[in-house]
């Protein structure tokens, strides 16, 4: 397991509220999400990312609103940082006509062009060639953005991930591929899937630059992410970062863990993304119990809102199922 | 009894008993326990050589079954679901299929290839394909499509003793199915259909995850005195054309049900075949009930509208007569 310590917390107290914020918000909502999954209003396959949120968190706060995002079925954790309403995400997962994308998807199929999150991808290593795709259109056009493509560890063993790499790099393409190591595909361990367990010399075979990152640790997360993100924008080709976390929860609701032990997941559990954090806050004196508090008040509101917003959505009608195939007449 | 699931688990136990050449792979099959639990037990049953957990790489592991069939072992591919057999399309179609005419007859694959299909429990559109027809349309392929508890016992190892790859498709509805599964006599056939009910009126044809859902729509028929015979395809490649047709030619009604989108489906071959075979004999045109040309949603209540039911089978039967 990664050990390493964490270090003082270089942010004035906004920006680091803001990130406990948002971790909090991930957290919470998840948990209500694992609550409705047992009362039957979230149905199908639900992919909690407790455990992880500071990856998510660290990166996607070091991206701008001009840059892109595609993740995979394990994406409410960015989906919230990325600024989609919790409401609008929950009516998504309810199956319903306000979420955001009317119901059609669910947990897995998060999609919102406002933000430009494409997805929302269940097919592992499906997204890959998609941000690749989608950094040659903004290389193409001459546009400063950048893509960042999440992915898990599980995604390096298929074929897509080796050409997608190479395609980015053999054309200097504005991607960053961000790989969150949470050690197990379904139940698999990295070990026992990877005969190079190390990610990070997968990536620099494309000649791609590549750092391992304490995934724990938001700090480490935000910082990593800032400086690749600023090689990408300046065109000097993909990067490669390769958070190591955990996940806390099952690999889904359906998932009867057989393949951990109980203890491994307690060790991970003792550096959570969010106490460590506010620990150090607290320490650092840019955080006191009574903010802590009010900040989970607030946080805990605003789910209450969102599962109040998914309770009174409606169904779209059946009449259209077969609307969005392909574009109406007319339709751009 | 059993289910669906134990029968095939029991299929499984049985092969790696009889055949030492015969071993499992596919992801998560060992340590996991299968993702649909199908495997659960086999890897402390028979170690890790023979139930073997692959990377998430389905175009190399179904590829490495081909070439292990071809050096002489009896593999079992599991693939996840059917959804992510589109990665090992190209191995399945471009090299399993074609090898042995390829080679003029020098080369054969002996390999079982196992996924679930269908939809049902709100997975949404990349996990809830039925794509058992694009399978069936393929030379070189043998595919299966168990529905009862039966069929999930004893058509895996005929499967295994083809000398040639073998699909076999289990519908996710379908695992926690009751049943008896009783004697290798009555279910090891993998060649026939077969009548699951029989009746005078219409024949309903259906196959895997419809199968229920037409027994059900006979059901509620009968009640109001239309008798159908209803045919379970088992089969879905070659096809058992006699068996059809001789019921179609009994009853002179048809009506077809898929869970595959309705344009290309497995349904429109088994029409086909019935307009070739037995447009004299026919009272009414063929009916077809197939899934809503849409991407499977996730809402519940649309899912349900895309997808064959019983109320739809039970108008299609109205509409036939
Ligand atoms: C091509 C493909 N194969 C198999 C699956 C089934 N599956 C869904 S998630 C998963 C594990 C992926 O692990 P990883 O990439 O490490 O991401 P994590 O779930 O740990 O976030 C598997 C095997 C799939 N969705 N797509």
């Amino acid at each position: 397991m990664a050990r390493a310590h964490f270090g003082p917390v270089p942010y004035a107290k906004p920006f680091a509220l803001e990130l406990v914020r948002h971790m909090l918000r991930i957290r919470r909502f998840e948990e209500r999400c694992a609550e409705l999954y047992g009362t039957g209003h979230i149905r199908g396959f639900l992919h909690l990312y407790i455990g992880e949120e500071a990856v998510a968190t660290g990166a996607l706060t070091a991206l701008g609103p001009e840059d892109a995002l595609v993740g995979t079925y394990r994406e409410h954790g960015h989906a919230l940082v990325r600024g989609i309403a919790p409401g609008v995400l929950m009516a998504e997962m309810f199956g319903q006509r306000e979420g955001c994308c009317r119901g059609r998807g669910g947990s897995m199929h998060i999609f919102d062009a406002r933000t430009r999150f494409y997805g929302g991808n269940a097919i592992v290593g499906g997204g890959l060639p998609l941000g690749v795709g989608l950094a040659l259109a903004d290389r193409m056009r001459s546009l400063a953005r950048v893509t960042a493509c999440f992915f898990g560890e599980g995604a390096v063993a298929e074929g897509v991930f080796h050409e997608s790499l190479n395609l980015a790099a053999l054309w200097r393409l504005p991607v960053l591929f961000c790989c969150e190591n949470n050690l197990y595909a379904m139940g698999t361990a990295l070990a026992r899937s990877e005969s190079e367990t190390d990610l990070c010399a997968k990536a620099r075979s494309f000649r791609i630059p590549a750092e391992r990152v304490d995934g724990m640790d938001v700090v480490a997360v935000h910082e990593a992410t800032k400086a690749a993100v600023a090689e990408v924008r300046a065109g000097r080709g993909p990067r490669f970062l390769e958070f190591q976390t955990y996940r806390f929860r099952a690999h889904s609701m359906f998932d009867p863990e057989l393949y951990r032990a109980k203890a491994e997941v307690e060790e991970w559990k003792e550096r959570g993304p969010i106490h460590t954090f506010t620990a150090r806050l607290k320490d650092q004196g840019l955080l006191c119990e009574d903010e802590f508090l009010t900040l989970e008040r607030e946080v805990q509101h605003e789910i209450d809102a969102a599962v109040a917003f998914a309770r009174a959505g409606t169904n779209e009608p059946v009449e259209e199922l077969t609307r969005d195939v392909r574009a109406a007449e007319g339709q751009a | 009894m059993s289910t669906y699931r134990e029968a095939l688990r029991e299929a499984h136990r049985e092969a790696l008993a009889r055949d030492e050449r015969v071993f499992l792979m596919g992801e998560d099959v060992g340590r996991y326990g299968g993702t649909y639990a199908v495997s659960r037990g086999l890897l402390e049953e028979f170690g890790p050589e023979r139930v073997r957990d692959t990377p998430l790489s389905e175009l190399a592991f179904v590829g490495a079954g081909i070439g292990a069939a071809l050096g002489g072992m009896r593999p079992i591919v599991e693939i996840m679901t059917v959804n992510f057999s589109l990665l090992a399309l190209d191995q399945i179609v471009n090299t399993a299929a074609l090898l042995r005419h390829m080679s003029g007859g020098q080369f054969h694959v002996p390999l079982v290839i196992r996924m679930a299909t269908g939809a049902g429990r709100q997975l949404a559109a990349q996990h809830s394909h039925s794509l058992e027809g694009w399978y069936a349309h393929v030379p070189g392929l043998k595919v299966l499509a168990p529905a009862t508890v039966a069929d999930a016992r004893w058509m895996l190892w005929p499967a295994l003793c083809e000398p040639d790859p073998v699909i076999l498709f289990e519908h996710v509805l379908l695992y926690n199915l009751e049943g008896d599964p009783g004697s290798a006599e009555g279910g090891s056939d993998i060649t026939h259909a077969c009548v699951r009910r029989t009746g005078e009126r219409v024949t309903l044809i259906a196959y895997g995850g419809t199968l229920g859902k037409s027994l059900q729509a006979a059901e509620q028929l009968a009640q109001e005195g239309v008798e159908c015979e209803v045919i379970d395809l088992r089969v879905l490649r070659p096809l058992d054309e006699e068996t059809l047709l001789a019921s179609v030619k009994k009853t002179r009604h048809a009506v077809v049900v898929d869970e595959g989108w309705r344009s290309g489906a497995l349904a429109a071959e088994v029409a086909a075949r019935i307009a070739e075979g037995a447009f004299y004999e026919l009272d009414s045109p063929v009916q077809r009930v197939c899934t809503a040309e849409v991407p499977i949603p996730y809402a519940k209540h649309l899912e349900e509208a895309a997808l064959p039911q019983v109320s739809s089978i039970v108008a299609a039967v109205r509409a036939a007569l």
